[in-house]
């Protein structure tokens, strides 16, 4: 199994294939992982770097192509398999029992009986000679973030992985944590010439300073691939950006939008106004520092950001559903929020529409509840926003996904709100369905709402955005109107 | 058809199918264990419902703390919480109003009964409360914290009947019977058939009501439909409802306890309930979860313990069998609900084409 030529490829994925029903999510990705190397898997959110690791891990099944583990062709490939075949993956969110002990974490899956003496031997072992040194006896719950990670990678390495397969892994650490990872990373192909690391992230900087290759994925495609010092922050941002959406663009160009705007702008009043507002999540972490912002009334304000950048607990803060916990924020007393995740946040699913009609003052509303006038009044909603569904009677699930959100955002819009926070509304709709969301989301600016919207598809930020705002780690900053820009400010590239 | 007559016709076809399988389980059943099904299913039936008496006496007396504590039930499940301590928040009901009663003695005549009753609700409220801030504050689910609560509250009758609450001959380990002045009054003249049913239906009327029609109903399904939409485009507060739904279920159940005791045994001892509150579940689950079929499946429920009775004492088939069919008729509502929703999910795929646009 010694393998000592350098150039030969740990891991390689050739040609693959994948679609979930009609959603191409790779498109004939070719991928390379030369031994003793780690490779960096760079692209914005949805390119499809999980997805591609996924299938080389065995989690799901390529429609077409191949996975290569060390040189051999991986047949019905599935986890098990990987693992057999020396490659370990470390999920983004980790899948550790926290109620468990690091050495039951790392015994489950073994077969026969479980020798806790051996498998901490076997840890301690580990850790002699990785340094990832962990406490065998300690409870999963009781670590910390970055010693779970330290967990999920033992675990792998005492199922003797030679390929590490690691998803965001720095998004979760601290600065000085993730340095201490990647410069593990180096130490782990450095020590044999059959290791192999495959990075993902989204961070420029961490790729170009620990990878040895690069591998840019864009909208399921790979669309450059290369050694790192080949590569700029510059040419690494213009690859996962592109050149823009084609569909997007001919949109803009229906309704151009910039100058009508910035001479309305001054004419309106400041709805939502935050000064240095500093927001913390429910576990207590800071994800929003500082940021001050103004969205008008009649303006859309376009929020960019990578995933996990604060931008939710910013969003939910000036909603009123999280409380900041310094800074002012002066907003009115009626925000509308379309939240993201419309099954979970947004819909009773098994309930009529008007319920759901009704969820949105039920927070507040005394006495009874006139039903047959918000059946009325849903009906009215139902018609001029175009929702088609048979009756208000039925349940919200039985409406198509874009009618859905159409009704979410109709409920949001009924009595005029001042303000709107919308949180990636078009996520999962086709096209025709995103189309009708960005009309009436433009419809509510005209009417002068103060909208302020986010979406982590940067095309759909610009188009609808009159101004543009990005964070990113929690700092948020207006930038000009201007794809490379904002792209480059959403990866903090220079 | 309108949603609410094929709800209703919904509700009879499952009742007839689930009538029909029990029916055919139980007559299986008999034919194994070697009983004469024809001789023991008339014991039953006539026990149930054979004279007027059966009818009154039996079926809907037993229907009565069915019905008070199926609605404990079922308003707990509405809110998304799987309450499943309704016996023992019946329990602490019937212990407190006993305690009552021995404290008010005869000095209010028939003024006290209302007190005594109330007494028992919030019995049944702090009962349910426990397991209410153990979610709350520590995340313990409630599922095993009521069921634990159960076991607690019978051991506390147990001591209760032997120590503080026992006759004063401290022969028997039942507490001293109650004042005739302090009894619930019978409603028909001739059975046992007392003022509870009236307060039974009463109550499913006004929770029905309440739950449709008011806004503190909707926030209560809201938040079992989806907790968090509830909390995020509903902006209710989840905690809330969730406490008061917990202590409201209690409420009811403990008013199961008191309505049993000052209605029908008169006296707090351990076996008070005969699992009222386990067959609870069973009665709402068939119920579908509404306040005003509750009354339907505890007559249903109330008919099978008080024909169960009757064909042990008959037919010499032991009651055991019933709790097997109660059983069966649990696991078949689950099944059945799987099934509509696996069902209803293929049916509701829905495709862009199959919604007709909005005229």
């Amino acid at each position: 199994m010694t393998n000592t030529n350098p150039t030969a490829s740990a891991l390689a994925l050739r040609r693959v294939h994948k679609s979930f029903g009609s959603v191409r999510a790779l498109h004939d990705v070719t991928l390379q992982v030369r031994a003793g190397t780690v490779h960096a898997l760079l692209g914005e959110n949805g390119a499809g770097k999980t997805t591609l690791m996924r299938i080389a891990f065995g989690l799901i099944a390529q429609d077409q192509g191949d996975v290569l583990v060390h040189g051999d062709t991986m047949r019905n490939h599935s986890a098990l398999n990987a693992i057999a075949n020396g490659v370990g993956m470390v999920h983004q969110h980790f899948s550790l029992v926290p109620a468990m002990t690091v050495a039951e974490n790392i015994a489950l899956g073994e077969y026969g009986r479980f020798d806790a003496k051996r498998v901490s031997a076997r840890i301690r072992d580990i850790g002699e000679r990785t340094g990832l040194v962990i406490d065998p006896q300690a409870r999963v719950s009781d670590l910390s973030v970055s010693a779970q990670q330290r967990c999920e990678i033992v675990k792998a390495l005492a199922r003797d992985a030679r390929v590490l397969i690691l998803d965001e892994p720095t998004a979760v650490l601290a600065p000085d944590e993730a340095s201490a990872l990647l410069q593990w990373l180096r130490g782990f192909v450095a020590e044999n010439s059959n290791h192999a690391v495959v990075l993902i992230t989204h961070k420029l900087r961490d790729a170009l300073d620990f990878a040895d290759d690069i591998t840019v994925l864009r909208r399921g495609e790979s669309v450059s691939t290369g050694a790192a010092d080949t590569f700029t922050e510059s040419t690494l941002a213009d690859a996962m950006l592109g050149p823009g959406d084609r569909a997007h663009a001919v949109e803009s160009e229906v309704v151009p939008t910039i100058t009508r705007h910035t001479d309305s702008v001054g004419a309106h009043h400041v709805v939502l106004q935050a000064d240095a507002l500093t927001v913390h999540d429910t576990r207590g972490v800071q994800r929003v520092k500082k940021a001050s912002f103004t969205v008008r009334a009649g303006e859309i304000v376009g929020l960019a950001a990578v995933e996990g950048s604060g931008q939710a607990e910013l969003l939910r803060a000036v909603s009123g559903l999280l409380p900041p916990s310094s800074g002012r924020l002066h907003a009115p007393a009626d925000v509308g929020f379309v939240p993201e995740d419309r099954h979970r946040d947004a819909l009773l699913l098994d309930a009529s529409l008007t319920e759901n009609f009704a969820l949105r003052d039920a927070g507040t509303r005394r006495g009874r509840v006139p039903w047959t006038a918000l059946a009325a009044r849903a009906a009215d909603v139902l018609r001029q926003r175009d929702v088609r569904a048979q009756s208000v009677q039925v349940m919200a699930r039985t409406l198509s996904g874009g009618n859905q959100q159409k009704f979410i955002l109709a409920r949001a819009l009924d009595e005029a709100p001042a303000a709107l926070v919308v949180e990636n509304p078009t996520r999962g709709l086709d096209f025709r369905a995103a189309a009708a969301v960005h009309d009436a989301l433009r419809d509510a600016r005209d009417a002068g709402i103060a909208i302020l919207f986010f979406s982590s598809d940067l095309d759909e930020v610009l188009t609808l955005g009159d101004r543009v705002l990005v964070m990113h780690d929690g700092v948020l900053r207006e930038v000009p109107r201007e794809r490379e820009v904002v792209g480059r400010a959403m990866l903090a590239a220079s | 058809m309108t949603p609410a007559t094929r709800t209703a016709l919904d509700v009879v076809l499952r009742l007839g199918i689930t009538l029909a399988l029990t029916a055919g389980f139980l007559v299986v059943l008999l034919v194994i264990t070697g009983y004469d099904p024809g001789q023991s299913l008339r014991a039953l039936v006539n026990g149930a419902f054979g004279s007027w008496y059966a009818i009154t006496s039996a079926t809907f007396v037993r229907a009565v703390p069915l019905a008070l504590t199926g609605l404990a039930v079922a308003l707990a499940f509405r809110a998304g919480l799987l309450n499943i301590g309704a016996e023992g928040q019946l329990l602490a009901g019937a212990a407190a109003s006993t305690a009552a009663a021995a404290v008010l003695g005869s000095s209010l005549g028939a003024a006290a009964l209302p007190i005594i009753l109330l007494i028992g609700m919030l019995a049944g409220s702090a009962w349910a409360g426990i397991a209410a801030l153990l979610r709350q504050r520590f995340g313990v689910l409630e599922v095993i914290s009521t069921i634990m609560l159960n076991f607690v509250a019978l051991y506390a009758v147990g001591w209760l009947v032997r120590g503080p609450l026992q006759e004063p001959s401290q022969i028997y380990p039942q507490s001293v019977a109650l004042d005739k002045a302090l009894q619930l009054p019978v409603l028909l003249a001739g059975s046992r058939l007392h003022v509870g049913s009236l307060i039974a239906v009463l109550l499913a009327a006004a929770a029905w009501w309440w739950l449709r029609n008011t806004a503190s109903g909707f926030r209560l399904r809201a938040v079992g439909l989806n907790s968090s939409a509830a909390a995020t485009s509903g902006r209710i507060n989840v905690a809330r409802v969730s406490v008061s739904a917990f202590l409201m279920s209690g409420a009811l159940a403990g008013l199961a306890g008191s309505v049993e005791y000052t209605g029908v045994t008169y006296a707090l001892y351990e076996n008070l309930s005969p699992g009222y509150g386990y067959t609870a579940i069973a009665v709402a689950l068939l119920a579908r979860l509404n306040p005003l079929g509750v009354l339907g499946t505890a007559i249903l429920f109330g008919a099978l313990q008080a024909g169960g009775s009757a064909m042990q004492r008959d037919a010499g088939v032991p009651i055991a069998l019933v709790n097997v069919v109660e059983a069966v008729i649990i696991l078949l509502v689950i099944a059945g609900d799987r099934v509509r929703l696996s069902l209803a999910r293929t049916a509701h795929t829905v495709t862009p084409e199959s919604v007709p646009p909005s005229t």
